[in-house]
This record gives structure tokens, C-alpha cells and sequence, in this order.
């Protein structure tokens, strides 16, 4: 759970647990409902969902801006509802990178120090090492307005971690950034955690960005925590249909179930065909139930010994340079997505030719229907 | 006034001109004509109120100084200008520091009556002066202020808040509230987050109130005529009976230094909003 954990860094990160805490803005819609969470010392949490889904109330409940309705919010095991912001020492950075305009970048990270009463001298020796970790070194003296959006960002960063919390928060910080920036950007905060050690907590609607940063994600919708796994785990095994349609790319096969065996189950599609899939969330048979089946896993004129084999029309051929993405009409599904990595393949499939497709029972999941 | 584009109609060029040099002209110059005329008068040897001979001919002893050697020896003007002096910072203090709360209170979307609250406390701006002033009088005398230099600082604070509520709450707009949760989160509390965070950002909003504030104070009559007894005569009361009384060319000389001072003031204030657009990393606009 904890692996950024290194021999090297002392973990002193702060351990956070929310315990029951429902959050209404308007005393009758739960914007949050009964959220229970508990984060390590030193892990790297990730709350991840649409807009709206209630992740970002979250993250103002913990840093103290929002009061929860209801339940307990805990951080190092003693309850924090009844203390305010300030006094919870938590770095945060804002969507928004909030620095403050009239002061300079040095003055904006000695801002925490100062309030903290410390001296002139350990204040500048950790405003420089704060600058120095996010390669701001030569900046101390610029305005924010002076600097470019990355580096508005490094600052913000720098600015919640120079007080030496145990846990940071960051909403959505890469949001404003250009692609290419946010990539860099992702790294960086990744290496600042793993070599500080601190607990942060991540708010973002970006799926790549919650896989590739975190040691756990919490995917939410609706103001409930949908599933709360590793980023493999979230891809590999999701648990219900709307995290396998929001983490990555996934085809929908709806049917009937018809039959348990273990872990597996036999499902008839819509259309008549019989299929077997692992039985993750499903019902008694005869319930209805979603097959979640991830479009790289799918096999073109596979070999007999499949545990699905199942015919499908071409409708579509994309040349993506390193791979092929076919688009297929599938037991009822016209947008059947298959992935061929580009092998240097002799043959290119044909729009509107029928083809053999295969695929393993384990990687295709029931899970509860939708639509 | 953007230049004329070479397809003009005949018609928009006539308007063009017109509107540049005349319809412009005039505006400028009913604006500007009564200040600029009185401050040669001011200067005036004799005790008209009109241009001499010898004013017109520009012979030095058409003009002299002793006007305004009047208004600083005279004790009733001296009188007057130190009450003031006295009144107009203190009223501006008043209504500077309550108005910028007042607008900070009501700038947060959680404060319920925002708007009528804010209707109350413009009121003053909006109800005709010498209504408020009668209002003020019965109030005061009931309390023991009228004739008091604090009943008038008080009614001068009343009467300057509106001002810098209007001022403050514009800049307000802008103020981003994320930097406030920013301080917070980095420990500090809500005095030094307004002092440190809020304060040096909505400061141009501030002076610009605190500004008006205090000419409202320092040009005010109505109110002063109402409220102050002998002993609280400001400039603009000794103004007022000195052209119903004597009419002596000091007034004039009153007329330019407080035309002055007030450019005084509105320069001070344009520098240090380029300043704060300085600090804040924008360039003057």
C-alpha cells in the first residue's frame, strides 16, 4: 500500500481518516455521502471523478474550508472538524496556484515561515532549498505575474511544502498547464513526494494523471467513493461499470446471466451469444449485467483454444502509427473497439468483412449492467 | 477618438469635426472656465470680484498677494481652515476604516440582506443633503452632539462611508478568495491575512474612498451649517457667509488653494494606484 515508502526518507507523512462524513451544502442534496477513507503516512491518494462528484468538497473538508455535515474527519488519529484551517497545518496548492501578486516569489514562500516565527536566516535557508527542490533557484526575486504558468505552478508547490507539512493537498494544480507541461509537471511532483516522504492528497478529473502519480485512487462519482485501488488494480479489475468506463478505454457487451461457476459466469448477450467472463459484481442468474472488456485484450482471428470466440464486422480501420484501432459492430455494439499493436503485420483488416475475434474469460468482467 | 477611416461619408466627417472640437470644446470649457477664472482674481489688488484695467493690461499693480495674506492672518479664515483640517482626516478615518469592513462584510455571499444592507448604507449618497442634514439636526440635538465637533465628524463619516463602500466593494470584485484559503492553510490568522494578504491588494480601492471621503468632508456645507456651531466653522461655512456677509476676494484665495490641495490629492492618488498596479505585476494602465 505504502510503496513510495524508500529506505532512504524517514516516512513522515501525516495519516488521514475520514469516518462516515457526509457533506450537504443545502441541508437536502448529499453532495458527499458517508465517505470513509483512510490514507497511510507518506501515501500519494488521488481523488478522481467528474466534475461534481463531490472530490474536490472532499479535499475542502480535510483542509478545513467546508465543515462536514456529518461524521468525523481525523488526521493523525485526533479529529480536526472543530479546528480551523490554519491551525491543521496542511500545504495546499490551489487550482488557481493562488500565490499572493504583491510579494515576490521569496516573499511568498517565507510567508508560512514568518507566521511560524522563524528567524531570518532559517527562513532563507529553507526558502532557498524550497526553490532550489523545484528548480527555481534564480527566481526568488520575480513577481508571479513575471513568471510563465509552470513556473507559477513550481512555486505554489514550493509554497506548500517550505513549512515542512505532513500532508499536502493539491487541487486539480495541473489544470492550466499545456499538455507537454503537465507531463513534466507530473513527474516532478511525484519525485518531490517520494523524496520527502509527506502524505499528499490529489484532486483531479484526469484519469492519466491519477495513474500515473498515485499509490492509490479513489474514483468517485456521485459523492461516493465508486472503488479505492491501486492504479493497475483500477485498470486491470474495476469493480463496477462506471470506473471500467471512466479508467481507460472499455467496450460494453450487455446481457443476461445465465450461469455461476467460481469466478467465472456464462452470460448470453443481447444478441444471442454466449459468453463467459469473470464474475466481479453481478446478480443471481437471469439478472442482467455488463461485460467490461478492455479493447488491447481483444484477439483478431484468434487461435481455437479462446474461451470467446465471437464474429464481428469491420466498420472502421485507424492507422495510429504504433497501433491499429479497429471499429467494430459486435454482438449488437457498433462501436466495438479493438487495439492491434502494429506488429508489422501482413494483413490490414477490411471495412465490412467479417472477422473472428477472441478473448480470454478473465478479461472480460461482469459487472452491474447499465443503460 | 479613433481617426477617420478614409470611406467617411461627408456627413461623418462634419460630425467628426463637430463633435471633436466643438461639442467636445464646450464641455471642456463649461467645466473648466469657472475654476480657471477665479484663480487670477484671486489675485486681484483691488477688492472686486471682477478683472481691472490694469488686471487686463497685465500691469503688476493690478495683482498682489493680499488676499491670500488675509486668509492667513485673519483669525475667523485660520479658524476655519484649522477646523477643517481638524474635521476632514478624522471624518475620512471614520469612514475609510468602516466602509472598507463594511464592503469586505458584504462582499462574502454568505452575509444575508447583502443588498438591502447596502442600499442602508449608501443612503446617504442618494437622499438629498439637506434632508439628512435636518434628519441629522433633530437626532443630535436629542443626543447631546449638535454643535459639537464630533456630532460633525460623525455626520461627515456618515456622509464619506458610501464612498469608499462603492470604491472598496469595486475592487473587491477582483480579489481573488482562494488567497485568503491560501493563508489560512499556511497558518496565518484573519488579522494577519487582511493586513498582510487582502489589505495591500484592494488598497488602490481604499485611497480612491478615503479620497472622496475626505473632500466630501472637507467641501461640505449643508450639514455644517446645520450641526456646527460657531466654533466648528469649516472652510466652505466661512466660504458661504463670507459671500453673504462681506464678499471679500479671499474667498477667491480659499477657492485656489482648495482647487490646489485637490489636485494635490487626485495626484497622490493616481501615483499610488501605479505603484500598487506596480506591486501587483501589471503594468500602469
Amino acid at each position: 500500500m505504502n510503496a513510495t515508502a524508500q529506505s532512504s526518507t524517514e516516512v513522515r507523512g501525516a495519516a488521514v481518516r475520514f469516518d462516515h462524513v457526509q457533506k450537504s451544502y443545502d441541508g437536502v442534496t448529499l453532495v458527499v455521502k458517508d465517505l470513509n477513507l483512510d490514507i497511510a503516512p507518506g501515501e500519494f491518494v488521488t481523488m478522481l471523478g467528474p466534475s461534481g462528484s463531490g472530490k474536490t468538497t472532499c479535499l475542502m473538508m480535510l483542509a478545513g474550508f467546508e465543515p462536514a455535515t456529518h461524521g468525523e474527519i481525523f488526521l493523525n488519529d485526533k479529529p480536526i472538524n472543530n479546528v480551523p484551517p490554519r491551525k491543521r497545518g496542511i500545504g495546499m496548492v490551489f487550482q488557481n496556484y493562488a500565490l499572493f501578486p504583491h510579494m515576490s516569489v521569496a516573499e511568498n514562500l517565507a510567508f508560512p515561515l514568518e507566521i511560524r516565527k522563524l528567524g531570518k536566516s532559517e527562513r532563507d535557508a529553507k526558502v532557498k532549498r524550497a526553490l532550489d527542490m523545484v528548480e527555481l533557484g534564480a527566481f526568488g526575486n520575480r513577481r508571479p505575474a513575471q513568471l510563465s504558468g509552470g513556473q507559477q505552478q513550481r512555486v505554489a508547490v514550493a509554497r506548500a511544502l517550505v513549512f515542512d507539512p505532513d500532508l499536502v493537498l493539491m487541487d486539480e494544480p495541473l489544470g492550466a498547464l499545456d499538455k507537454q507541461l503537465r507531463e513534466q509537471m507530473q513527474y516532478e511532483i511525484k519525485h518531490i513526494h517520494e523524496s520527502l516522504g509527506v502524505s499528499v492528497v490529489y484532486v483531479t478529473h484526469d484519469q492519466t494523471e491519477a495513474l500515473t502519480m498515485s499509490d492509490r485512487v479513489a474514483v468517485f462519482q456521485d459523492g461516493v467513493i465508486q472503488q479505492l485501488s491501486s492504479p493497475d488494480a483500477l485498470y486491470e479489475s474495476p469493480q463496477n461499470s462506471f470506473v471500467a468506463q471512466f479508467i481507460g478505454e472499455n467496450n460494453k457487451l450487455s446481457g443476461k446471466v445465465t450461469a455461476r461457476n467460481g469466478d467465472l459466469c456464462t452470460l448470453v448477450l443481447d444478441d444471442g451469444t454466449q459468453v463467459q467472463a469473470e464474475a466481479v459484481n453481478i446478480g443471481e442468474p437471469g439478472a442482467r449485467s455488463t461485460i467490461s472488456l478492455r479493447p488491447e485484450r481483444i484477439e483478431l482471428q484468434p487461435s481455437e483454444s479462446r474461451d470467446n470466440i465471437v464474429d464481428g464486422v469491420v466498420k472502421e480501420v485507424l492507422y495510429l502509427g504504433d497501433h491499429l484501432r479497429i471499429v467494430m459492430s459486435v454482438a449488437g455494439n457498433d462501436e466495438f473497439i479493438v487495439k492491434l499493436p502494429n506488429g508489422g503485420r501482413k494483413t490490414i483488416p477490411v471495412e465490412g468483412q467479417v472477422y473472428k475475434l477472441g478473448w480470454s474469460a478473465v478479461d472480460a468482467k461482469a459487472l452491474d449492467a447499465v443503460g | 477618438m479613433s481617426a477617420l477611416p478614409a470611406y467617411a461619408s461627408t456627413g461623418q466627417r462634419i460630425w467628426h469635426y463637430t463633435f471633436r472640437y466643438v461639442i467636445c470644446g464646450f464641455i471642456l470649457f463649461f467645466l473648466i472656465a469657472p475654476i480657471l477664472t477665479i484663480i487670477p482674481l484671486s489675485f486681484n489688488a483691488e477688492n472686486f470680484f471682477t478683472f481691472t484695467p490694469a488686471m487686463l493690461s497685465l500691469s503688476p499693480e493690478g495683482y498682489s498677494l493680499k488676499h491670500y495674506q488675509d486668509f492667513f492672518t485673519n483669525s475667523d479664515w485660520q479658524q476655519a481652515l484649522k477646523n477643517s483640517f481638524l474635521i476632514a482626516p478624522a471624518a475620512t478615518i471614520l469612514s475609510t476604516s468602516l466602509g472598507t469592513l463594511a464592503a469586505i462584510g458584504l462582499s462574502q455571499s454568505h452575509v444575508p440582506f447583502r443588498r438591502a444592507i447596502m442600499a442602508i448604507l449608501i443612503s446617504p449618497m442618494i437622499v438629498p443633503l439637506i434632508i439628512s442634514a435636518a434628519g441629522m439636526y433633530f437626532f443630535y440635538s436629542r443626543i447631546g452632539l449638535q454643535g459639537t465637533y464630533w456630532g460633525v465628524v460623525l455626520a461627515h463619516a456618515a456622509l464619506g462611508t458610501p464612498f469608499v463602500i462603492i470604491t472598496v466593494t469595486a475592487t473587491m470584485v477582483g480579489f481573488d478568495r482562494s488567497l485568503t484559503r491560501a493563508a489560512a492553510s499556511m497558518g496565518a490568522d484573519p488579522v494577519t491575512t487582511f493586513f498582510k494578504v487582502q489589505m495591500p491588494l484592494i488598497i488602490p480601492g481604499v485611497v480612491s474612498g478615503a479620497l472622496f471621503a475626505f473632500i466630501t468632508s472637507f467641501d461640505e456645507v449643508v450639514v455644517v451649517l446645520f450641526l456646527g456651531s460657531a466654533g466648528q466653522k469649516t472652510l466652505p461655512w466661512q466660504m458661504f457667509t463670507g459671500l453673504r456677509e462681506q464678499i471679500s476676494p479671499t474667498i477667491l484665495a480659499v477657492a485656489t488653494i482648495m482647487v490646489a490641495i485637490s489636485i494635490v490629492l487626485l495626484s497622490v492618488l493616481e501615483m499610488l494606484r501605479r505603484r500598487s498596479e506596480r506591486l501587483r505585476g501589471l503594468s500602469p494602465s
